[in-house]
């Protein structure tokens, strides 16, 4: 039960669902829980590769770096979407496109 | 090398990041109206950086626990990164668009934005790596929405946004399949540990390698990763579109060529003539395709454009594709080739850019049409920004010609399975004659002549605009310099 393959099963489930929302979601916000969803899958498997691996620290450092860099950027996309909230009252990616195409 | 010694080769990065730290702490010191003032502070800083970098020597060595490498390799990338820093932040001045905002911090977010791409060029971990990347893209974002009250600005930091987190995400997946595969976040390390993978785990290796591809080609707006690259180049302000149009894209491609050389070539040394691609993993061929379908997409799509913004951004996406080129030949003389069209492209790009910036000023607008009969106008201008087109082209006498040509005769030489490359090339080159010619034609032919004539109303702007000309032009025919200073700069960490 306890082995490599359930994990990297797991995270390649997250992963897909992180790409299925990022590709069909339309709310701005939605889209970057798609992505925090394939950040963790990738994260899942440092942690896995590490644990069963037998491997160094390696693996769970980059876990680490991963999840803070994950709330840095959670936060930035944020800012941008209160601040698209303030000029255009939606934060519907699709309805977001004055610029030309 | 340990911690406490690495720091005696880390000299530019310390003195970048004491910068950083007076930048914002200066800023918390000027009214709002004065805060540009913070500009003269990373000036300074940014300079002692760059004699730094250059009093560096030329050492070989891994620093931190063989996190990053100092090498002349990286010093050469250095210089790029601080040069079009600087002038940047020059230009920023007379920008019209930054006018209303308080812009302190948009220096110290342009001086963390070149520490992150100082790691970039050289990082030897994939940690770094994901770091650096992470490091580039978020300061980014900020400067791509810098004009907050600006909805197209607010756009373009939003496309950026989603484009950078979802491509750095599933680059980070696929780094992560290589850490599995190898046990190990080392370039060096990674290149031993995969040739020595059989054969039954090449399909995880080919899948790691396209989504490594996805995060770098997303850097340097490579096909078919370049979807946000016009809308974020015509949202932001002028000025940062320049900078993302050069800085990032050398950095991105110093990591290209270090990380496939050094994980995915098979251990020969890049000072070699030439390498293979480890396991013969197909890399190089996917690197072809990707290069011919980033210049014609480029091409094709910027001669249908109105706004010269928008077609200098396709206009960056083409010149990528002439630079990725280079990489699939995996010979010393595309790297060589590459490193000298980054230089070329620094100059005569950001000449581009920056005479659109002062166009925008003073004509108040950045389409085809503002540009008409500016010849006449402002004779200085219509000059320089024919120098500019031209050296874009690629024709001689000026230094985008000997970026070209270094660059093809590098995909000459590699052999007959390029050719079809080259081909590809040199019928782009024709094809982008046309829409920058057309500037060409809108200043001087299109539009009444008017019989006053304009002088750059800024001494800055004129100085700027000289300090990028001369060598657009000089290393057209004189680029003696230029060759030696790559040639000086091609010594690589290769791993102990």
């Amino acid at each position: 039960m306890d082995s490599l393959n359930n994990y990297l099963f797991v995270s390649v489930i997250l992963f897909s669902l992180g790409l299925f929302g990022v590709i069909t979601r339309r709310n701005g916000v939605a889209v970057l829980m798609g992505v925090e969803l394939i950040l963790n899958a990738a994260n899942l498997n440092f942690l896995a590769f590490a644990r069963f691996g037998g491997m160094n620290m390696a693996g769970h450092v980059y876990a680490l770096f991963v999840i803070v860099l994950a709330a840095a950027e959670a936060a930035v996309a944020l800012a941008i979407i209160i601040n698209i909230f303030n000029n255009y009252k939606t934060i519907n990616i699709d309805e977001v496109s004055e610029l030309k195409q | 090398m340990s911690n406490f010694n690495s720091l005696a080769y880390y000299w530019p990065e310390l003195i970048l990041t004491v910068t950083i730290l007076v930048a914002v702490i200066a800023d918390l010191c000027y009214r709002r109206e004065q805060s540009i003032n913070v500009a003269w502070w990373v000036l300074g800083g940014l300079a002692l950086t760059l004699f730094a970098v250059r009093m560096g020597g030329s050492s070989v060595s891994p620093l931190f626990m063989g996190m990053v490498a100092s090498d002349p390799f990286s010093d050469f990338f250095k210089v790029l990164i601080l040069l079009s820093t600087a002038l940047v932040i020059l230009m920023s001045f007379n920008s019209n668009e930054l006018k209303d905002y308080r812009v302190g911090e948009y220096f110290s977010i342009l001086s963390i934005l070149s520490f992150g791409l100082f790691l970039m060029v050289s990082a030897i971990d994939i940690l770094m790596v994901y770091l650096a990347i992470e490091i580039v893209s978020i300061m980014s974002f900020f400067l791509a929405g810098y004009l907050k009250k600006n909805p197209h600005s607010n756009e373009a930091s939003l496309k950026y946004v989603i484009y950078g987190a979802f491509s750095s995400g599933i680059m980070l997946y696929g780094l992560s399949i290589l850490f599995g595969l190898t046990g190990t976040t080392k370039f060096f390390e990674m290149q031993n540990a995969i040739s020595s993978l059989g054969s039954d785990s090449n399909l995880a290796l080919i899948l790691s390698v396209v989504f490594i591809l996805v995060g770098f080609g997303y850097k340097i707006s490579a096909v078919p990763f370049h979807f946000w690259t016009p809308d974020v180049y015509e949202g932001s302000p002028t000025t940062i579109t320049a900078y993302l149009s050069v800085a990032p894209k050398a950095a991105g491609f110093a990591l290209l060529i270090r990380f496939f050389n050094q994980v995915f070539g098979d251990g020969t040394a890049m000072t070699s003539e030439s390498w293979m691609a480890v396991n013969n993993l197909p890399w190089p061929e996917l690197m072809a395709v990707l290069a011919a379908a980033t210049m014609t997409v480029g091409n094709l799509v910027a001669i249908q454009q109105n706004s010269v913004k928008r077609m200098l951004a396709y206009s960056s996406i083409a010149h990528a594709g002439y630079m990725m080129m280079a990489l699939p030949l995996m010979s010393q003389s595309g790297v060589y080739g590459i490193m000298i069209y980054l230089v070329v492209y620094l100059f005569m790009n950001l000449g581009a850019f920056f005479v659109l910036i002062y166009v925008q000023s003073e004509v108040g607008g950045e389409t085809f049409n503002d540009f008409d009969s500016l010849g006449w106008k402002m004779p200085f201008i219509g000059i320089l920004m024919t120098l500019f087109m031209v050296s874009l082209t690629g024709l001689p006498p000026t230094a985008g010609f000997i970026g070209k040509f270094y660059i093809f005769a590098s995909v000459i030489e590699a052999g007959s399975q390029y050719y079809w490359l080259a081909f590809v090339g040199a019928l782009n080159s024709v094809v982008s004659l046309y829409y920058y010619i057309r500037v060409v034609k809108h200043m001087y032919l299109i539009g009444e002549r008017s019989e006053s004539i304009g002088l750059p109303s800024s001494n800055l702007v004129t100085l700027v605009l000289i300090v990028l000309a001369i060598p657009t032009f000089i290393f057209g025919w004189y680029f003696g310099p230029l060759t030696d200073w790559v040639n000086q700069s091609f010594v690589i960490y290769q791993g102990m």
